[in-house]
Parts: structure tokens; C-alpha cells; sequence
């Protein structure tokens, strides 16, 4: 059983979760993710570790809601515990002194880039960091990205903040203006698939984090399987990290699809029995307030 | 010694045979095809203690019993069969379980077909003694009995063990080490213990419940039992032998091997480990109970012809198929399943495909498995394993619509120990390599036993190399006996 410590929204659909986990927490290197289960009847689903303090022996996961498991997930309040927590799994990112490296971001997936910056930066790299979303509203961890790297590019689709543009635009910007040694990008698999495609031109080695379906995180279930360079690979145990000009994306995506319609039904399920919880709790409270009022009028 | 006339009197009151007949080899009760089809329950019911005794009787108590030979950890089989044929139940399970700790698991999962009885003499002229029946209910009725009794163990020696792995082998290690004196630590990846026996043997034939009791009994023997701890990647071995006195590694052959041809990645293609998983460890089949949620597919093919691929056949008969296949490239003589387990499929209405292997995958637009293509084999030479060898037959292709396809040809061993261990020394598949003798592994003080070692083999055998291990770690401690501990080191510190 694994403590949380500190719940919080951060945008519309981002939550940051600070857990219990001191012997993850100690080990685990950027790159690194989790496997989680809530409770009994649970699902087990990879996260990136966001942050970890070694001292206080803490993980910082986050997180987006999508399906039943992560909106059931935002509901645990600070106290309450997650049945299971399993890692640091995957490889770490290979942290050593590249020269300029070019990060990118986008959406979610600055969480997990937040410590690859921090490490890469501290390996003495100069690091540009791109980041995107659709809109302002959902642009996590701005600040934090901006005080770890030499420089901070920030875009959104709308055009509602910083630059009204795709991350492919800075980056393709980037690549023209400097020599870049390495470029690491993390978000949805569009984006990843449209920055290598990207860095390819400009012959820019392209890492890119995986975020496939999978079970178990050790190798066993062959769930996240992923064709990198026409074999086939493990993102979990040969992963997260792959070479983006390898990846078969398309392929990626529509393995990330096979579940939708029972993802859909899961939770659409969830909301209504929440919804019958909270009016049988409202009704509860309805006669107990009655209740009490019939007393106070009795004496 | 044991009277076989007593069975045969018993024989005839039970079963009432015709005439002076040999009493025939007992069966054993199931549940109808037709309705187990529909559900999860554990297909055979078992002996009662009445046919327990009539097929007890059946042995003619050898006085060199050839079935001892054939089985992996030495169980004394006549002793244990006398003691059920005389009655005494409780007898029989003592006399089990000092040579096998896991009989509830043994006497559902073991190959005795290809072991015990097929030495048993009886068969020679008639069939052989139901030896895994018996064994099955003698650990069955002592479950029953509501007492199961924990082995008596030594005094502590103070040497601290490491077991990395809780499934057959490393429960075997677990409870001989612990029952010669040693601390033992079980550290499993998964939050379930048993490997796979939880997560890839279905319910329909090893019982979750039946796992937990003997891990149960286990922790009673004091074994202590950490989950979500994958070693490697949470502690690397050579911390663990900071603190432990040696290291046991029993990590299974927990990497599913694909076959490598088109079409493979398309969504619908599973490996066995994460369908039977999807549906044993996270209980699918009762999604949306369950979060997990897996593809109910009408057409189901099931690639491989060993117990894993009749039970992913069987567990889609479960789960709604229309169609249950069962794809395999040689003939059903030299399909390495139990007979019980094919026969099993077979009464379900599994259908098989035999002499015939998948060349690709054909999939729709959005990248689902919709019909796969085949090719017709004919046996040829035999190979290295003495099985007569398949050859493809020219221009025999043939498709099969299918909305699912389960590949069950097997399991390479898991890289997540040797990837972090690098002077533990592996084949060139990542099997580790130990010395025949001392079981130990290139590294000093690291053990490691089953599907790791042999490759996908099966329960029994990892049993039977966790037992011989565990009494090779004894061996350790007692040649090397360093006069300090790791408790007495970590006490120093």
C-alpha cells in the first residue's frame, strides 16, 4: 500500500500526485516509469515518474485523465492509499554530455520530460526546450521546464499563449539555426511521429518515450510491443525510449486504440455509479438534516 | 504392506464390477462439457475417499517401484498410495510431504502421463495407477480437512536466503529452505504470488485458492513475502547480497516469443502470457467488474500445441467464442500437452487445426486481425527433439477468418536479472548458466532454478530443480560457512 501525500489539478484534466514510495524513489532515473493499481478490481496502468525525492522517499506521478482508471485515480484524496505501486521500471535515459540537445514537449508529456531536462542540463548539455499544447489552459510545468533549460520555446495551437504554431515549427527553427546532437521529444504519438519526421531531415538523433499498453512492466506480456526498425521490441523492458526514426507510429497508435470501446463502456459505467452514489448520499444527508430538524422541533 | 485384495473388496461393493474381473483404473468425476463451457470452475470434482481406496488398492506396492524413478522429486509414491488405500488420510499427506511440499499443485499440473505412470508396472497389461488422482486428493482432503499442518522446521541457522521469483520454483526453494532453518525472503514482481500458476494456469484447472493455501502455509513456515518488488530494477542482486547470505533466482521463462511473420503487431494478435494474464492475474472475463478489460473474440485462433495453448483455447471457449481453434504445425501424437488438457479441449469444442502453420496475419484499416493464411505441413525427418520434423506443403495456402490469434509457442527467459547482473553468465538465449553440481551461478553466492535455467519447461521440473537447489544452498553454507552472518554483518555496521 502506497500513501498519497499531495493531490492536485494543474490544468482542466492534469492531476499531480505525490506518493509514498521510498525505495522507488531512491532508485528510479529519469526515464523511469511506473506501474500502478488502485485497488483490488483495479487496472494496471503505466506513469512516468514525474519528480522523486530520495530523502522524503516521495514519487511525483502525473497525470492525465483519459479512461476510468486515471478519472477514478483523480478522486483519491491525500490520505487514502494505492493498492499498488511497482518500479522504477524501464531503461533510464542515457544522461551524458551530447552538446546542444533539443527537447521537446508536449502536452502531457512534459511531465516525464521535466527530469530528462533537469539531468541533461546537468550533464553540462546546453539545452533548448520546446513545448506545445492545443491551449493555454493545458500547458503544464512552464516554469519548472524554464528554470532547468538554456532556453524555453513555448507554442500553442490556438495561438492563446506564446507562439501560434505545432512544435515542428521551432523545431525545424532550431535544427536550421545550430547544430543539435541529440533531440529528445515526449507527448502524443502524432507529435513524436511529426518531430522525427522532422529532426530526420536535419539528420538529428531523435529519442522518443513510449507510452503503449502493457500489463505487467517486466517483460511478460508482450502487450506493448512496438516494431522499432522492423523488429519487433518491448517498450517496457527494451523501452521506454526508442529511436524515433525507427518507430513504426501508425502502428503505435492503433495498438493504443484496441481497447477504446471497452475503455468507453468502463467508464461511462464508472460516472453513472458515482453519479447513483452521490444522489443516494444526497438523499441520505436529505432526510438526516429532516431528521434532526423534527427533533429540534420535538425538543 | 499393503493387501491389493483389500481394494478389490472394496471394489466390488462400490462399483459392483461384473464377474472376478481387475478392478479397472478409477475415473474421475467432471463437470459436463456443456456446461463448463460457460464458467471458470475447476473442471474435474476429484476422487471421493471411497474411489481414493479402490484406486489405492490398484498398486501392487513394488518393491523397486519404477514410478519413483520417473518422478522429478522423488516422491515415495507406494508409501503415500499404501497409506490412502489402508485410509489413513493423514498418513498419506505426511508421507507426501516430505519429499513434496506443493501435492494440491503437483497432482493438477504434472505430466504424469509421461512420468510416474508411465512406469507404473501395472500398465504394462492394464492401465496404470492414477497417481496424480491420488496425489491430487490427498492434498485435497487435507485442505478439507481445515488443518493442514506446517511442516516441522530446524532451528534457526541465521542464514538469510533470497528467494527473487514465487512461482514453482521459487515456493519449492522458499519452503525447503525455510524448513532447514533459513530465513527466507520471497520477492515476487507481480501483487500476486505464484507466478504462473496465478497468472497463467486459468482457474478451470489450477484454483487461485489452491495457490493461496500453500503460500499461506508458506508464511506460516515464516517465509516473509514482498510484492510489487521487481529485483533488478527496485534492488540489483549484488545488493541483495549486502544482506542476504545467497541469492536464489527463479525468474521463469516470462518473455513471450512471437513467430516473427507479417501482420504479427496487428491489434487482436496476443501473446498467450498477456491473454491468459488479461484474463487469470486481472480477471477480465468479469470486466466491468474488473477494470481490465480483453478482446472477446468470435473467431479465436490458437497458435501451439502445449498445455498454454489449450488453455488460452479454453479460456476463449469461455469467454464467448463461436470458434475455438487451435493452429499446430505437427500431428496430435507429438503435441507436448497433457492428454488430459486435449482431450479437455476437445469435449469443449475446440477445434483443431493440425499439420497446418500461420504465415501471416491479415488485417482491416484500423489495423484489427481479420483472417489469417496457412500453410498445409507434412511430417518429414525427425528433428534434434526425435519429433518427426513438419514440412510445408507447396501451394497448400488456405485462409481462416479469426478476430483474435493467441500465440502460444513458447517463452524466452525474462533479461530483467542478467540485464542488470552483468557477471551472471548467460546462454545465448539468456538462460542462466549454473554449475551442474552446486547449482550456483557464475556469481558467488547466486543460485537459480527452473523455467530460467531449462527454457519453458514445466511446473515439475522447476520444482524439482528448486528442490535439488535448496539443498545445494545448504551445502553452501555449510562448506563455505563464513563464521558471520548477514545479520550479524548488518548488526555490525
Amino acid at each position: 500500500m502506497y500513501k498519497i501525500l499531495m493531490h492536485e489539478r494543474i490544468t482542466a484534466d492534469v492531476y499531480r500526485m505525490v506518493v509514498e514510495a521510498p525505495l522507488i524513489a531512491r532508485k528510479r532515473r529519469a526515464g523511469q516509469f511506473v506501474v500502478i493499481r488502485i485497488d483490488e478490481n483495479g487496472e494496471r496502468i503505466p506513469l512516468t515518474i514525474g519528480d522523486a525525492d530520495a530523502e522524503a522517499g516521495t514519487i511525483t506521478l502525473v497525470y492525465q485523465t483519459v479512461g476510468k482508471t486515471t478519472e477514478h485515480l483523480s478522486t483519491r484524496e491525500v490520505g487514502d492509499f494505492l493498492m499498488d505501486v511497482v518500479g522504477p521500471l524501464g531503461k533510464p535515459t542515457e544522461i551524458r554530455n551530447y552538446g546542444t540537445t533539443l527537447c521537446v514537449g508536449g502536452g502531457i508529456g512534459n511531465a516525464p520530460l521535466l527530469p530528462i531536462v533537469q539531468a541533461l542540463s546537468a550533464a553540462g548539455n546546453k539545452v533548448v526546450t520546446v513545448i506545445g499544447a492545443r491551449t493555454k489552459g493545458l500547458l503544464i510545468l512552464e516554469n519548472e521546464l524554464r528554470a532547468v533549460s538554456s532556453e524555453l520555446i513555448v507554442c500553442t495551437d490556438d495561438g492563446s499563449y506564446g507562439r501560434k504554431a505545432l512544435v515542428t515549427e521551432p523545431v525545424r527553427e532550431v535544427c536550421e539555426r545550430e547544430r543539435v546532437d541529440l533531440c529528445v521529444a515526449i507527448g502524443p504519438p502524432i507529435m513524436m511521429k511529426k518531430v522525427s519526421e522532422a529532426t530526420k531531415e536535419y539528420e538529428v538523433h531523435t529519442v522518443v518515450s513510449l507510452n503503449s499498453i502493457m500489463i505487467d512492466g517486466t517483460g511478460m506480456c508482450g502487450g506493448c510491443r512496438v516494431t522499432v526498425g522492423g523488429e519487433t521490441r518491448f517498450t517496457c523492458v527494451d523501452g521506454p525510449e526508442f529511436d524515433g526514426h525507427q518507430v513504426d507510429f501508425d502502428q503505435l497508435m492503433k495498438r493504443l486504440n484496441a481497447y477504446k470501446e471497452y475503455e468507453q463502456e468502463s467508464l461511462e459505467r464508472w460516472r453513472r455509479m458515482r453519479e447513483e452514489e452521490a444522489a443516494t448520499h444526497a438523499e441520505t444527508e436529505c432526510r438526516l438534516v429532516e431528521e434532526i430538524e423534527k427533533v429540534k422541533q420535538h425538543g | 504392506m499393503a493387501d491389493p485384495e483389500t481394494g478389490q473388496a472394496v471394489a466390488d461393493e462400490t462399483a459392483a464390477p461384473k464377474k472376478k474381473e481387475r478392478v479397472p483404473r478409477q475415473p474421475m468425476p467432471e463437470q459436463d462439457p456443456a456446461v463448463r463451457r460457460h464458467n471458470f470452475n475447476e473442471v474435474p470434482f476429484g476422487y471421493s475417499e471411497e474411489t481414493a481406496i479402490v484406486e489405492a488398492g490398484r498398486c501392487i506396492q513394488c518393491k523397486k517401484p519404477l514410478c519413483v524413478e520417473g518422478c522429478p522429486v522423488r516422491i515415495d509414491i507406494p508409501g503415500f498410495i499404501r497409506l490412502i488405500a489402508e485410509g489413513d488420510f493423514r498418513g498419506s499427506i505426511r508421507k507426501m510431504k516430505e519429499t513434496n511440499i506443493l501435492p494440491a499443485i503437483c497432482g493438477r499440473v504434472c505430466p504424469q502421463e509421461t512420468q510416474c505412470e508411465i512406469k507404473c508396472i501395472l500398465g504394462k497389461k492394464f492401465e496404470p495407477v492414477a497417481i496424480g488422482r491420488l496425489e491430487r486428493f490427498i492434498a485435497d482432503w487435507e485442505r478439507a480437512s481445515g488443518e493442514v499442518e506446517v511442516p516441522e522446521i530446524a532451528k534457526p541457522t541465521g542464514k538469510r536466503v533470497a528467494v527473487v521469483g514465487s512461482g514453482p520454483a521459487g515456493l519449492t526453494v522458499a519452503a525447503d529452505l525455510a524448513r532447514m532453518g533459513h530465513h527466507v525472503e520471497l520477492f515476487e514482481a507481480l501483487h500476486k504470488p505464484g507466478g504462473v500458476l496465478v497468472y497463467g494456469i486459468p482457474e478451470f484447472r489450477m484454483p487461485k485458492a489452491i495457490v493461496n493455501a500453500e503460500v499461506h502455509t508458506l508464511e506460516r513456515m515464516g517465509v516473509e513475502i514482498h510484492y510489487d518488488f521487481v529485483v533488478g530494477k527496485l534492488e540489483t542482486v549484488d545488493e541483495l547480497l549486502g544482506r542476504f547470505d545467497a541469492v536464489f533466482i527463479g525468474t521463469g521463462a516470462g518473455l513471450p516469443w512471437f513467430m516473427g511473420i507479417p501482420g504479427e503487431d496487428l491489434v487482436g494478435v496476443f501473446s498467450a502470457n498477456e491473454y491468459l494474464t488479461r484474463s487469470n492475474l486481472m480477471r477480465a472475463y468479469d470486466f466491468p467488474n474488473a477494470d481490465t478489460p480483453m478482446l472477446r473474440g468470435r473467431h479465436v485462433a490458437t497458435i501451439g500445441g502445449g498445455n498454454v495453448a489449450m488453455d488460452s483455447a479454453r479460456t476463449a471457449v469461455r469467454l464467448g467464442a463461436e470458434k475455438s481453434y487451435i493452429i499446430y504445425r505437427r500431428s496430435e501424437v507429438e503435441m507436448p500437452a497433457r492428454i488430459e488438457e486435449i482431450h479437455h479441449a476437445q469435449q469443449e469444442g475446440v477445434e483443431f487445426h493440425l499439420l497446418t502453420n500461420p504465415i501471416r496475419f491479415i488485417g482491416d484499416e484500423k489495423g484489427r486481425v481479420r483472417q489469417m493464411e496457412l500453410l498445409r505441413m507434412e511430417l518429414g525427418e525427425p528433428d534434434a527433439s526425435g519429433r518427426r520434423r513438419p514440412v510445408p506443403v507447396e501451394g497448400s495456402n488456405y485462409t481462416l477468418d479469426v478476430d483474435t490469434v493467441i500465440v502460444a509457442i513458447g517463452n524466452g527467459p525474462n533479461p530483467l536479472i542478467p540485464q542488470t547482473t552483468p557477471d551472471i553468465e548467460t546462454k545465448k538465449w539468456g538462460n542462466i548458466i549454473v554449475d551442474e553440481k552446486t547449482m550456483m551461478t557464475t556469481k558467488q553466492g547466486v543460485f537459480a532454478a527452473g523455467d530460467i535455467v531449462l527454457g519453458a519447461a514445466t511446473v515439475i521440473l522447476a520444482m524439482g530443480g528448486g528442490r535439488d537447489t535448496a539443498q545445494a544452498i545448504d551445502d553452501f553454507f555449510h562448506i563455505d560457512d563464513p563464521t558471520e552472518t548477514a545479520g550479524e554483518r548488518e548488526g555490525a555496521q
